[in-house]
């Protein structure tokens, strides 16, 4: 009796904490979403489900869920490849290796307010660097920030420069710890690099490569300065995401029951399409007849 | 067993009176913080400032050296000037203050905050945060019923939804010998509310135009204009005849334009979440505020939302069509783009806040000598909203100047310490700080009290062209004694109403969507938000709107 006690007793201090940090703001959220607290109710009224039956008729929080979609699938692939290339790159070994590997993360490094009002200076229309490169080749401007297209990419290259350094790290940490035997049978059985790197580096890379996409999945899922510093969700709302959504109904217009019922919401859908992605994933890529 | 029944219960009790406190609320209450008291004062002592000495930023503690070129000007008579500040002794008390980062207010703040200091002995605490956590901060303070501010800076418009929380600003500070006696009658209305001065008026603003004498006034510009069109040339009467000159002189070499620069026809406020409703408002303006309707501009007396109703919508077409005489970039221009956009000479035209013209007639501006103000283009129909149908106006042209809210400070019921909050920002306002302050673009404040509409003070205190600083006060006098002008929209969840509103025209100004179609989502959301906010509340709200409308 005395022993399950003091064993109980151990756990309480994390068990507090887990209530404080997580049980204790997700039920309060869910509460909030349940109120009208906006501008001129304060409070926790009672107001049932009609923030979810708003939510649910709500044309533009839809639409930004299906941007994200896009963006965040875009960038990841774009950064997976990339972060692939220069880990396969690094882990092969060229000169200087370890002062560029520092270089790689200098973008990681890098806050995203400031890394943010970098790109702002390059894709300003009228003076910046971009478009100023261009004209050197004689080529018209780009609308980067005014013409839906261009604003895509604008967000695109953005994101994918900081983040491809995270997946180079994650990468090559998992190259480098790839087992030996596997390339000495392929190279003493005379297979060519791209054929080792199909059947053995991809297949071993892959529960690696699954986290790694997740976690950066999960991130790109939360995108939000670049937009409010590149475009302001703009032309129109054509690179308005979820997060600048809520931040907009939330805090500025200080809908703050709505906001946590889009919060809530997206959380859900987040969990789901992250659990499903997952899964598929593992299916896929699970390595057979090595 | 005793002890593990002990746990059970208690694991038991603990969630259930966290959720029950939940359901019922109990977190997080609506209370409205109760009137506290004025403080203890001041105590009085002998004067440390000469009786009408000069007042002279560079010999001052904050940052002196950042006023090498600021005016130096005569201390005045009035309640809070230096001389009579330096008799008072606020030793061992503390105000604290919710500002904005320097140097846009957060700046002038410091600067007055350091001088009273040292002439009062009392500590002025500045806590900045940026512009657009103003609004939440207070909000949730308020909301609380937590306010650990003495003085919280903020906009005009944000009045409806806080006005409630705002001590009343005695009569002392805006009559007889009070700072604030002089300021025109427009500005002491936009910072009252149901006729209590909410607000201790620092700044005052509006829109207007600002265009290039180069062209509008050039003998050439004027016979190209009139090949090209058949029409004469001068300072746009209408939007129609704005966009008509801002497209035929888009790519046109103007006479003074800078090397380098491409000259476009007009440089406006278009990002989405960056004041862009603001430009709106000035376009749709003359369009759908009838002086003839008395049932205002923003709703009718139903309450019916007017933001689609055909003037509205005829306003947005205008401004619509308008991108494509933009500067390159234009389309994602924030107030600070077009600041920077009109001052270096990339157009025609530009309307909204001062801080364009300040840094258009600043001495080492590229188009310095070559711009003028006047008031910004009317309509040559508006839209009656009682009758639905158009009118024509008397005189062929509608006008109806947008008075935008601009900076202001107010003193919060919860205060405890209200007395020194008043003392402070009737310094940060008196006669000699506030000229000063005039001539200084970044601090953020403008013209507001009559002795700021002489030319003498701009073309003396600052170097500016006298024909230059003449079309300005014109237009500002203009503004004061205009009878028909569009006010911000003062009631609760005025952010949520310009938020809308935002949104519709950018998908129109990105070609998502017609401006018709944009404005009718506007004008749904608008009915949805009425309806989470009161349509009563709103309602009750707008009356003071209406009267300013019609005052």
């Amino acid at each position: 009796m005395t022993s399950k006690f003091y064993k109980r007793l151990f756990l309480l201090p994390g068990l507090l904490l887990l209530i404080a940090i997580i049980i204790f703001p997700l039920l309060f959220t869910i509460r909030v979403s349940m109120a009208n607290w906006n501008v001129s109710q304060s409070g926790l009224d009672w107001a049932g489900g009609a923030n979810w039956a708003r939510m649910f008729h709500d044309a533009n929080f839809w639409s930004s869920l299906f941007r994200l979609l896009y963006f965040s699938f875009i960038t990841t692939t774009l950064q997976y490849i990339l972060g692939f290339a220069a880990a396969m790159y690094a882990w092969k070994g060229f000169a200087s290796r370890r002062f560029f590997r520092v270089l790689w993360l200098v973008p990681l490094m890098t806050t995203p307010s400031v890394m943010a009002i970098v790109w702002r200076s390059i894709f300003r229309e009228d003076i910046g660097a971009a478009n100023g490169f261009l004209r050197l080749f004689g080529v018209d401007p780009i609308a980067w920030s005014t013409q839906i297209f261009p604003a895509g990419v604008t967000i695109t290259i953005a994101e994918v420069w900081q983040w491809t350094p995270f997946m180079f790290l994650i990468l090559l940490a998992g190259l480098l710890s790839l087992p030996k035997e596997q390339f000495l049978s392929a190279d003493i059985d005379g297979a060519t690099p791209w054929r080792t790197f199909w059947s053995i580096t991809f297949p071993l890379m892959a529960p690696i490569s699954i986290g790694a996409i997740i976690i950066r999945l999960i991130e790109a899922s939360k995108i939000f300065d670049s937009i409010f510093n590149l475009t302001s969700a703009g032309p129109g709302n054509a690179t308005e995401t979820p997060a600048y959504y809520l931040y907009t109904r939330g805090l500025r217009e200080f809908q703050i029951s709505y906001g946590a019922t889009m919060g809530l919401m997206y959380l859900i859908l987040a969990i789901l399409t992250l659990t499903i992605l997952g899964q598929i994933l593992a299916r896929v890529s699970k390595p057979r007849g090595l | 067993m005793n002890k593990s029944f002990k746990l059970r219960t208690l694991a038991f009790i603990v969630p259930t009176v966290l959720i029950s406190s939940l359901l019922s609320g109990t977190f997080v209450t609506g209370a409205t913080a109760a009137e506290a008291g004025m403080g203890p004062g001041p105590k009085k002592k002998a004067a440390s400032w000469t009786m009408g000495g000069m007042v002279d930023y560079t010999k001052q503690p904050y940052t002196p050296k950042a006023y090498a070129s600021a005016a130096k000007v005569k201390d005045g008579t009035q309640d809070c000037s230096y001389y009579n500040t330096s008799m008072k002794d606020y030793s061992g008390q503390k105000i604290t203050i919710l500002a904005p980062p320097p140097p846009n207010m957060g700046e002038p703040m410091e600067q007055h905050g350091a001088m009273f200091n040292k002439l009062t002995g009392g500590k002025v605490v500045i806590q900045h945060v940026p512009i657009g956590d103003l609004y939440p901060k207070q909000q949730t303070a308020f909301q609380t019923g937590v306010s650990p501010w003495d003085v919280v800076v903020n906009f005009s418009n944000w009045i409806g939804d806080f006005q409630q929380y705002y001590y009343d600003i005695p009569a002392k500070y805006t009559s007889g010998n009070g700072e604030l006696a002089s300021m025109l009658d427009l500005y002491k209305g936009i910072y009252s509310w149901n006729g209590k001065t909410k607000f201790f008026g620092i700044d005052a603003d509006r829109h207007f135009l600002k265009y290039r004498t180069d062209v509008i006034e050039d003998a050439a510009a004027a016979a190209f204009y009139k090949e090209k069109t058949g029409k004469t040339l001068g300072v746009p009467k209408t939007w129609a005849e704005y966009n008509l000159m801002a497209s035929t002189f888009n790519g046109y070499k103007a006479k003074g334009q800078p090397a380098g620069v491409t000259f476009a026809g007009s440089s406006e406020i278009t990002k989405r979440d960056d004041l862009m409703s603001t430009a709106f408002i000035n376009r749709v303006a003359p369009y759908a505020k009838n002086p003839n309707v008395k049932t205002g501009f923003w709703f009718d007396a139903n309450m019916v939302p007017q933001v689609n109703n055909p003037g509205f919508v005829q306003g947005l077409e205008d401004f619509v069509a308008s991108a494509k005489y933009w500067p390159q970039g234009g389309g994602n221009f924030g107030l600070s783009d077009e600041i920077t956009s009109f001052g270096r000479g990339d157009s025609l035209f530009s309307y909204t806040w001062d801080d364009a013209w300040s840094q258009a007639n600043q001495k080492d501006s590229p188009v310095v000598g070559n711009v003028k103000a006047a008031p910004n283009p009317g309509a040559e129909k508006v839209w009656n909203s009682v009758t639905n149908k158009w009118d024509t106006p008397a005189g062929g042209v509608n006008r109806a100047p947008y008075i935008a809210w601009g900076w202001s400070s107010s003193i919060p019921v919860a205060s405890k310490n209200k007395q020194m909050a008043l003392d402070f920002l009737c310094f940060f306002a008196n006669r000699a700080n506030h000229a000063i302050d005039l001539t200084i673009g970044r601090t953020g404040v403008n013209p507001s009290r009559s002795e700021d509409f002489t030319t003498d003070f701009w073309v003396k205190g600052l170097g500016w062209s006298t024909a230059a600083t003449q079309s300005w006060i014109d237009t500002m006098n203009n503004y004061a004694t205009a009878k028909n002008r569009v006010f911000d929209l003062r009631v609760p969840g005025n952010g949520q109403f310009m938020g809308a509103i935002a949104d519709g025209v950018a998908l129109a100004l990105a070609g998502q969507k017609t401006p018709k179609a944009a404005l009718d989502e506007v004008a749904a959301k608008w009915v949805e938000i009425l309806n989470t906010i009161g349509k009563d509340k709103v309602k009750a709200a707008y009356q003071n709107v209406i009267k300013l409308e019609n005052s």
